[in-house]
């Protein structure tokens, strides 16, 4: 056991200051985001930059008491911990508060909390917790599906809220899983479904059936460095196809070109099955799985797109790959806050001078838009300072995530890291239209008792966590 | 020791591409994309109009002709509206409920938050009687702006009016915005650029909303209205309402001149209408109403009527017939009702004979100019008598006939005076001579002049062979009157040759003997004056007079026409006579002369057409 007097010189006291510092920063915009000309009382519990000010007292004296709490308490109630944070998240489905059509609030008079900021805490813990047993085999199908049963159950609870944006954060854990050894295809085949996704809704059906084949030719081709079969394999399609298409011609059927692809895909998929098992070609069966999985993927994409999401978040996907321009509309958020980013240039417009910050054109701006407020008042060398800030805290974190001893620290370091990550690119990218509209905040900054709370005992319980890092072999 | 450590890099580099695709989407809408910084611009500003006064018209007297009135344009903030007395509201701005519904309506399309206007120009009254009630009505507002006020019911093709600026204005010149006010005619569009001022504006910084915030960087770019220039025009106030008074009855114009200076002492078109018509409100109705009306109140005749310049033209054929020498003033011409001339008989009325130059002015002998005008194109100097006939027209020409003047009255016409080409192509290359077109000896033909052009050959006249641009606008406050209403324009008439023509008009007023304008005749003033009668194929032909006075540094050079009036002498020559001693005197003298012209019945009355009428 360290000595009380000894923990605080092991802190990280550059992440303590960075932390500080994006809380300074939070406080101004928050402060800047609700100032109105008519009200200046600093000290006034109504407005939000009070409130934001109160939160940040008791978010530092939970970063005091996370430091102080003993590394045992944290491993040993782990699980507990995560059972309270499931709880809560079944809990706030039957007493919470409705808002805005979601229930996913505790209602304690002036201020609310909101348990699915905390259930990512929890999660830390019951994830770092299970790939810390004892001679867990990290890399099989069985622990990753385990591991992932630990991640869903939360999201599905916090989509009952409705709250898809904070669903999805926990997204982010696939990162440790990933570092602690999950077979990376499923880390791929992740990237790819999504790829594959936005492109079945941009480009139609045909021409990705048609990418998809080349691109099977050309991997077949990587794979086996060989030409006769790829050759073979294209030629056979477009083989058919050019009879389909004569046919066609000839009798004026009338058959429309998707039908005729169709027809000739699929025959020519017959032929090159039967030539793979007759010329005892296995890795051609690979690549026609592959294909064959893709293109039902695309098909289904488009089911899932119209009978699995909202229409409002259907309308957000559509906007950010602009297939839909509707500025007043649902795109009204997304196009302001751009504006008042973009009017920002170079030095901002200076601090309280915001016009578009002033004139409350962008909804939640102390909330999941408050990159608004830094955007348009300190321009692009204040949204670069925060930027660096935030890459420096979490390249920082992964280092020193890396850099622990036992499997439970390193898991929650990485978790932690990860969490910031998805948090600020979400966040800031969707400010900034790089994607759709996904309303979670920005850590430390946005104006919020419960996120600020959760990040902050995420951050400092780590911190304890690498403090005791040499003590610890487990 | 951990296998899967490697697995660090990827993860790095995930991250780090994740900050990299926001770092360079910042970059670009930050830096390079400019157009993030308009789209906040009409976000958040939102650029309120201070209008200006515009100036004040004055007479030559300084007598006020037009000042401004304040009107008020009542506006609806739906946003703020409580269920209200409908129709006490609509009573008080004398407008039906209906269409107080439909303004409503509109607002509400408009913007929630913004105002748009209810009901445009309450007069000052019935804004007195609204503004006690006003908080009644929350939502509505009541904001000034100025109209025109009028101190005289006519002049009104002179000042011209004002009105909202169409959409062609608006594309071709920026300065103008929907709902501004711009000079329409007359004076009002000639010096809109002094008389407009300058807008001002406001900057104000609006919520999403459209609520005002405040002043948009504490007002740096908020600018006042500047008034508009007052003006102080050539118009001889009490000359030009005794004028409108004179032709209340007959449909024509008076044109008056200052002949050395070229300003325009009087204007009138009759009938006209009251400038007042035109204001505000009722404007559009009004306006429709005067261009419904057979008397076309709105067509200015003093600036685009043509007629035939009648036997006022036989005064430039003596001037032009001197200078190219066929006549002298000595030469004598016999007429016994009339000339056998070009195997035709051109009747003259009855006078004495033979005539010398003076005499046949006097006494308007056709025959006399008959003669002369074939002397002018037969002239042996010339090639043919179409080199001739071009002499002739280049002589006209200098008086300001057949072109523009360039006065600064908008919608001048030049009139007409045909070229050699009208009369090859109507009779053929070298088919015609002095004896074909010999109706332009006393001013009949295809000659077409305006009242203005009379005015001005008036002023030529009685300034012996010059004359300046005529304009209507003395003094622009803060600037120098433009150099063309300054200069002299010398016709081709030698100014000794004025003298003898100058006696003959003089003879036609004042005698001895017979003279066709004896009636004109003033005691104690000489006037020189010479009669015209225009014929035109729709009725009794249209009395003309040109005339100044005194004979001696003249100050007065005018015409007036009277449409149908017969004779010059029936109508025309009174008035320019009561204009003249009006205008010189301030007195009328003669009662009896003002009532036979105001008895008068020539407005609605076409006499027919006389048949055997003759020439005066």
């Amino acid at each position: 056991m360290p000595q009380r007097g000894k923990i605080w010189s092991k802190i990280d006291w550059l992440t303590a200051v960075i932390y500080l510092i994006l809380l300074i920063i939070g406080w101004l915009n928050v402060y800047a985001a609700v100032y109105t000309e008519s009200h200046h009382p600093l000290f006034d519990i109504s407005t939000r930059y009070t409130r934001q000010f109160l939160f940040i007292l008791l978010a530092l004296f939970l970063a005091f008491s996370a430091i102080l709490i003993e590394v045992n308490f944290y491993t040993f109630f782990a699980y507990v911990i995560y059972a309270f944070g499931i709880l809560a998240l079944a809990g706030v489905l039957v007493a919470g508060k409705e808002i805005n059509n979601a229930r996913s609030w505790y209602s304690f008079g002036w201020f609310n909390i909101q348990p699915s900021e905390f259930a990512k805490l929890a999660v830390c813990f019951g994830l770092a917790k299970f790939y810390s047993t004892f001679n867990l085999k990290t890399d099989t199908l069985r622990t990753t599906l385990i591991a992932g049963a630990l991640i869903i159950l939360p999201m599905l609870l916090i989509l009952m809220q409705p709250d898809t944006g904070s669903a999805i954060v926990f997204l982010a854990f696939l990162i440790p899983m990933y570092r602690e050894g999950m077979p990376p295809f499923i880390l791929i085949i992740g990237i790819l479904a999504g790829i594959l996704f936005f492109l079945a809704l941009i480009l139609d059906k045909l021409t990705i059936i048609l990418l998809l084949a080349v691109l099977s030719a050309a991997g077949y081709y990587l794979w086996q460095k060989k030409w006769k079969e790829v050759i073979v394999g294209l030629f056979i399609p477009a083989a058919f196809w050019f009879i389909v298409h004569l046919i066609d011609r000839i009798g004026h059927l009338g058959v429309s070109s998707f039908l005729q692809w169709t027809i000739s895909l699929v025959t020519g998929l017959f032929v090159i099955a039967f030539l793979a098992i007759r010329y005892r070609l296995k890795k051609v069966f690979v690549i026609l799985g592959i294909l064959v999985a893709s293109i039902s993927f695309t098909f289904s994409v488009e089911y899932v797109f119209d009978h699995f999401l909202n229409s409002y978040q259907k309308q957000r996907v559509r906007i950010m790959l602009n297939l839909e321009q509707d500025p007043q509309g649902v795109g009204y958020n997304q196009n302001q806050s751009k504006i008042a980013i973009g009017s920002g240039g170079f030095f901002g417009k200076g601090f309280l001078k915001g016009t578009q910050n002033k004139g409350e054109f962008v909804p939640e701006q102390s909330t999941d838009f408050i990159f608004c407020t830094i955007g348009e008042e300190w321009g692009f060398l204040g949204s670069l300072v925060v930027l660096v800030l935030y890459a420096l805290l979490i390249f920082r974190l992964f280092q020193m995530a890396e850099k622990q001893r036992s499997r439970f620290s390193r898991f929650f370091g990485y978790s932690v890291a990860s969490v910031f990550l998805l948090h600020v690119i979400v966040n800031i990218g969707m400010a900034i239209g790089l994607l759709p509209v996904i309303g979670i905040p920005l850590p430390f900054v946005s104006y919020g008792g419960s996120s600020l709370w959760a990040f902050t005992l995420m951050l400092f319980i780590f911190l304890r966590l690498d403090a005791s890092r040499l003590e610890m072999l487990r | 020791m951990d296998p899967f450590s490697n697995r660090k890099k990827f993860i790095i580099i995930l991250a780090a591409a994740g900050f990299l695709a926001l770092f360079g989407k910042l970059f670009y809408i930050q830096i390079i994309d400019s157009s993030y910084k308009v789209s906040a611009e009409s976000n958040s500003q939102r650029i309120v109009t201070r209008y200006p006064a515009r100036g004040l018209i004055y007479d030559r007297t300084g007598k006020l002709i037009v000042s401004n009135q304040a009107a008020y344009d009542v506006l609806v903030n739906p946003s703020q509206l409580q269920s209200f007395d409908t129709a006490a509201l609509c009573k008080m701005l004398g407008i039906t409920v209906d269409a107080a519904r439909r303004a409503i309506d509109s607002a509400f399309r408009f913007s929630r938050y913004q105002p748009s206007e209810f009901v445009r120009q309450i007069s000052v009254q019935e804004y007195a009687v609204l503004q006690e009630q006003l908080y009644k009505f929350p939502g509505f507002f009541v904001q000034p702006r100025t109209l025109r006020k009028y101190h005289t019911s006519g002049s009104s093709h002179l000042l011209g009016y004002v009105g909202e600026v169409d959409k062609s204005v608006i594309k071709k010149d920026p300065y103008y915005r929907m709902g501004d006010y711009i000079g329409i005619s007359g004076i009002e569009k000639a010096y809109e650029e002094a008389l407009r001022g300058r807008k001002g504006q406001e900057v104000l910084l609006v919520d999403v909303h459209g609520r005002v915030k405040g002043s948009f960087a504490d007002g740096k770019f908020d600018r006042d209205a500047e008034v508009g220039e007052d003006l102080y025009t050539t118009i001889d106030l009490a000359l030009q309402e005794y004028g409108e008074k004179l032709m209340q009855n007959m449909r024509g114009s008076i044109v008056a001149i200052e002949p050395q200076t070229g300003e325009i002492l009087a204007l009138v078109s009759s009938p006209g209408y009251d400038p007042a018509l035109l204001v505000g409100r009722a404007r559009a109705g009004n306006y429709a109403r005067l261009a419904k009306d057979t008397l076309k109140p709105l067509f200015n005749r003093a600036l685009m009527a043509k007629y035939p310049p009648g036997s006022t033209f036989k005064i430039m054929n003596a001037l032009i017939g001197l200078k190219e020498g066929v006549i002298g003033t000595q030469t004598e011409f016999g007429c016994n009702m009339g000339i056998q001339i070009g195997g035709m008989f051109k009747r003259c009325h009855s006078h004495a004979s033979p005539l010398d130059l003076r005499g046949a002015i006097q006494n308007s002998c056709n025959s006399y100019f008959f003669l002369t005008f074939r002397n002018i194109i037969e002239n042996r100097n010339y090639k043919n008598s179409t080199e001739a006939y071009n002499a002739w027209r280049r002589y006209v020409m200098s008086f300001g006939f057949g072109k523009v003047l360039g006065s600064d009255l908008p919608n001048e016409l030049g009139g007409f005076v045909p070229a050699e080409d009208y009369y090859n192509r109507y009779y053929g290359k070298n088919r015609w001579n002095a004896y074909t077109i010999i109706s332009l000896g006393i001013g009949q033909g295809e000659l077409g002049i305006t009242p203005l052009q009379m005015a001005n050959y008036a002023a030529i006249i009685a300034n012996r062979g010059y004359y300046v641009i005529p304009h209507s606008v003395k003094e622009i406050e803060n600037k120098t009157l433009e150099r063309k209403f300054r200069e002299r324009h010398f016709v081709a008439i030698d100014s000794s040759l004025f003298n003898p023509i100058i006696d003959g008009m003089q003879g036609a007023v004042n005698g001895p003997g017979t003279g066709t304008a004896l009636i004109a005749r003033l005691p104690n003033i000489i006037i020189c004056g010479k009669t015209g009668t225009a014929q035109n194929p729709h009725g009794a032909d249209h009395s003309i007079f040109i005339a100044f006075a005194p004979r001696d540094n003249p100050k007065i050079a005018l015409s007036v026409y009277v449409e149908n009036g017969g004779f010059g002498a029936t109508y025309a020559a009174p008035v320019a006579s009561l204009i003249i001693e009006k205008f010189l005197t301030d007195t009328i003298t003669r009662p009896w002369l003002e009532q036979h012209v105001l008895n008068a019945n020539l407005l609605y009355y076409n006499a027919p057409k006389r048949k055997n009428m003759v020439e005066d």
